[in-house]
């Protein structure tokens, strides 16, 4: 498989930086979104060509992808640019803040870019047009090919300016995509830039596939594939394509997840009808059984401290969610609602718990506190599932599927996110039908 | 006297509209028993007589009456055919979480292993694999093709 993360070179200056002025609270959802101008960066004169990249567009293609995140995000509301009121090479030199207070942008985002000798410069300015001041600037240099890395950066750069909180747009969501009628589905995994950009098919669909997941630490994933129709566990490195299969179990391994420092799996292993949990470390290979229970123990989740497990279990008759240490002790049932509960993901800032809720014949994706106080249920749908953080703990993603009529038909599986404030709810956009999306964390921490 | 046959009159009569208002649900949902599948649509044969699939409860993987009748069959037909190995498939319907239907899927294989286990039928010849909610024989999304999806399937492998 082809090399399919790109050596990034990232030289960053702090050109400055200043008291915050304007900030977004983000407890709120979108009911306030920030107004916002993202004046195309400015092409320097000067810049030379470069194979595969339309340079004399660059500019507003870098200024587009800025804008359509922040405009996902809910948070923001990007201002039509045909009100802009200074060319992008002079704003990005000094705003004249009271014009651009006119057209009641609050925040102004100004850059310039040239392409010499193979390399991409990249500077820009945000600014606060209330207080008519610099906020933060950011000057960097990468290969050309890498500018909706670019853009995707600068985004971070002034959600984290703004909100106060990490970005999430340099990032990359790995899941199954699917075609094919429902009783016959191809399935193969996929892997594209949050915003839905570069969709790359990590396999041909040749066998079954399912459950990605990333490493939080790296860009390794694993997943559960039905090669040679023996259901495992796999690692796969999705940098050069190599794959093995995890631990030598003799029987299904499934439902599989990083710890949070990356060096260990854990996951579910079926046999004689009962399906336990046990981690693997992939260091030293040793193998761990967690969970000794007759019932059906599975999807765990680590917290990010590693100290615990969450997981699911229909020890009590149907699935509930319990919370154990990482070493299988102190098991604890958490949820005690009405209804099913499955597949607890533990947030990445550890104060909460996303899952998925059945009810009469509903399907509900929420979250709660770490000792399921606090329920809250975010969408209600025919059929949804498995969700996944952001990494910055703010947003899920997961996938939703249609009813079928008679023989099938109209049945779609999407990927969907929502805010954890319960606002915001998107469908993200898949080449194809798709589900089991996995959250990456940030490319360039 | 008369007030208590009065009473058993009544109770006769309570009881038959019990008796048809459950034989009329049970023809309603078509063959479903309670929410286990108990038609022949989708059954295929092993042999003649020798049913190749048993249906489950939802979230459940006990064997029926039915299922454990089917499942002596095919020890009857395995015992007759000592050369043969079998794989039993296990299948959930699409109304659970995917991992947890993998799980349930395997429990349901074994369960119907177990079963032929319990009539002789040697382990070695008998692997199970969980398909979970990935290979529905009925795609509908209705109760009927939901039961219908709940079972588990004896494939021949030689």
């Amino acid at each position: 498989m082809r090399k399919i993360i790109l050596f990034f070179l990232l030289n960053i200056f702090l050109i400055g930086n200043s008291n915050a002025l304007i900030e977004i609270d983000i407890t709120r959802g979108n009911l306030d979104p920030l107004p916002i101008a993202v004046s195309p960066l400015h092409v320097d004169v000067k810049s030379q060509n470069y194979e595969g990249v339309k340079i004399k567009e660059l500019g507003e293609n870098i200024s587009k992808i800025i804008e359509d995140n922040f405009k996902a995000t809910g948070l923001f509301n990007p201002l039509k640019k045909e009100a802009f009121v200074q060319k992008p090479d002079i704003a990005h030199l000094k705003p004249r803040f009271e014009d651009w207070r006119l057209i009641k942008a609050q925040a102004l985002v100004t850059g310039k870019l040239l392409v010499k000798d193979g390399k991409l410069k990249v500077e820009f300015r945000l600014w606060d047009l209330a207080a008519a001041k610099e906020m933060t600037a950011l000057a960097f240099t990468t290969t050309p090919s890498n500018w909706r890395r670019v853009a995707h950066i600068i985004s971070d750069k002034i959600y984290e300016r703004l909100t106060g909180e990490e970005g999430y747009f340099d990032t990359r969501i790995i899941y199954v995509s699917e075609s094919g009628p429902k009783n016959q589905r191809v399935k193969k995994l996929a892997i594209m830039d949050q915003d839905g950009a570069n969709t790359k098919y990590l396999t041909l669909g040749n066998e079954l596939v399912l459950t990605p997941r990333f490493n939080p630490t790296n860009q390794m994933v694993t997943y559960m594939s039905y090669f040679r129709n023996m259901p495992r566990v796999y690692l796969l490195d999705i940098e050069t394509g190599t794959q093995e299969v995890v631990g030598n179990f003799p029987g299904m391994t499934f439902a599989p997840r990083f710890s949070p420092d990356g060096k260990k799996i854990v996951m579910s292993f079926a046999k004689d009808g009962n399906s336990d949990i046990y981690t693997m470390d992939l260091d030293s290979r040793v193998v761990e059984r967690i969970t000794d229970h007759s019932s059906i123990d599975t999807s765990p989740s680590f917290s990010p401290d590693g100290k615990f497990i969450a997981f699911n279990s229909d020890r009590s008759g149907l699935q509930q969610i319990y919370v154990m240490r990482s070493d299988g002790s102190g098991v604890k049932r958490i949820t005690f609602g009405n209804g099913i509960y499955g597949t607890p993901v533990w947030s990445p800032r550890g104060d909460l718990i996303a899952f998925t809720k059945m009810r009469k014949g509903r399907f509900y994706i929420g979250v709660m506190r770490v000792d399921g106080s606090g329920e809250r249920l975010l969408t209600e749908n025919y059929y949804q599932e498995a969700p996944s953080w952001s990494p910055n703990g703010r947003v899920l993603v997961f996938y939703r599927e249609t009813k079928a009529g008679t023989k099938g038909e109209g049945f779609t599986a999407k990927l969907w996110s929502i805010d954890i404030t319960g606002y915001n709810e998107r469908r993200l956009k898949t080449e194809t039908d798709a589900s089991d999306p996995s959250w990456s964390s940030l490319l360039s921490k | 006297m008369m007030f208590n046959k009065n009473l058993k009159n009544i109770l006769l009569v309570i009881f038959a509209t019990l008796i048809l208002s459950a034989c009329s649900t049970a023809k309603k949902s078509g063959d479903i028993d309670g929410d286990v599948y108990t038609g022949k649509e989708t059954v295929k044969y092993l042999a003649s007589g020798v049913p190749d699939r048993v249906f489950f409860a939802t979230n459940k993987s006990s064997l029926t009456t039915a299922a454990r009748e089917t499942l002596r069959k095919q020890a009857t037909y395995l015992r007759k055919n000592k050369s043969l190995n079998v794989t039993i498939e296990g299948h959930a319907d699409e109304r659970g979480t995917r991992e947890y239907n993998l799980a349930l899927g395997e429990r349901r294989a074994n369960a119907a292993r177990d079963y032929l286990m319990t009539y002789g039928i040697s382990g070695n010849r008998i692997a199970v694999i969980s398909y979970g909610k990935e290979k529905p024989v009925n795609p509908a999304s209705t109760p009927l093709a939901w039961s219908q999806n709940r079972r588990s399937v004896t494939v021949k492998v030689n």
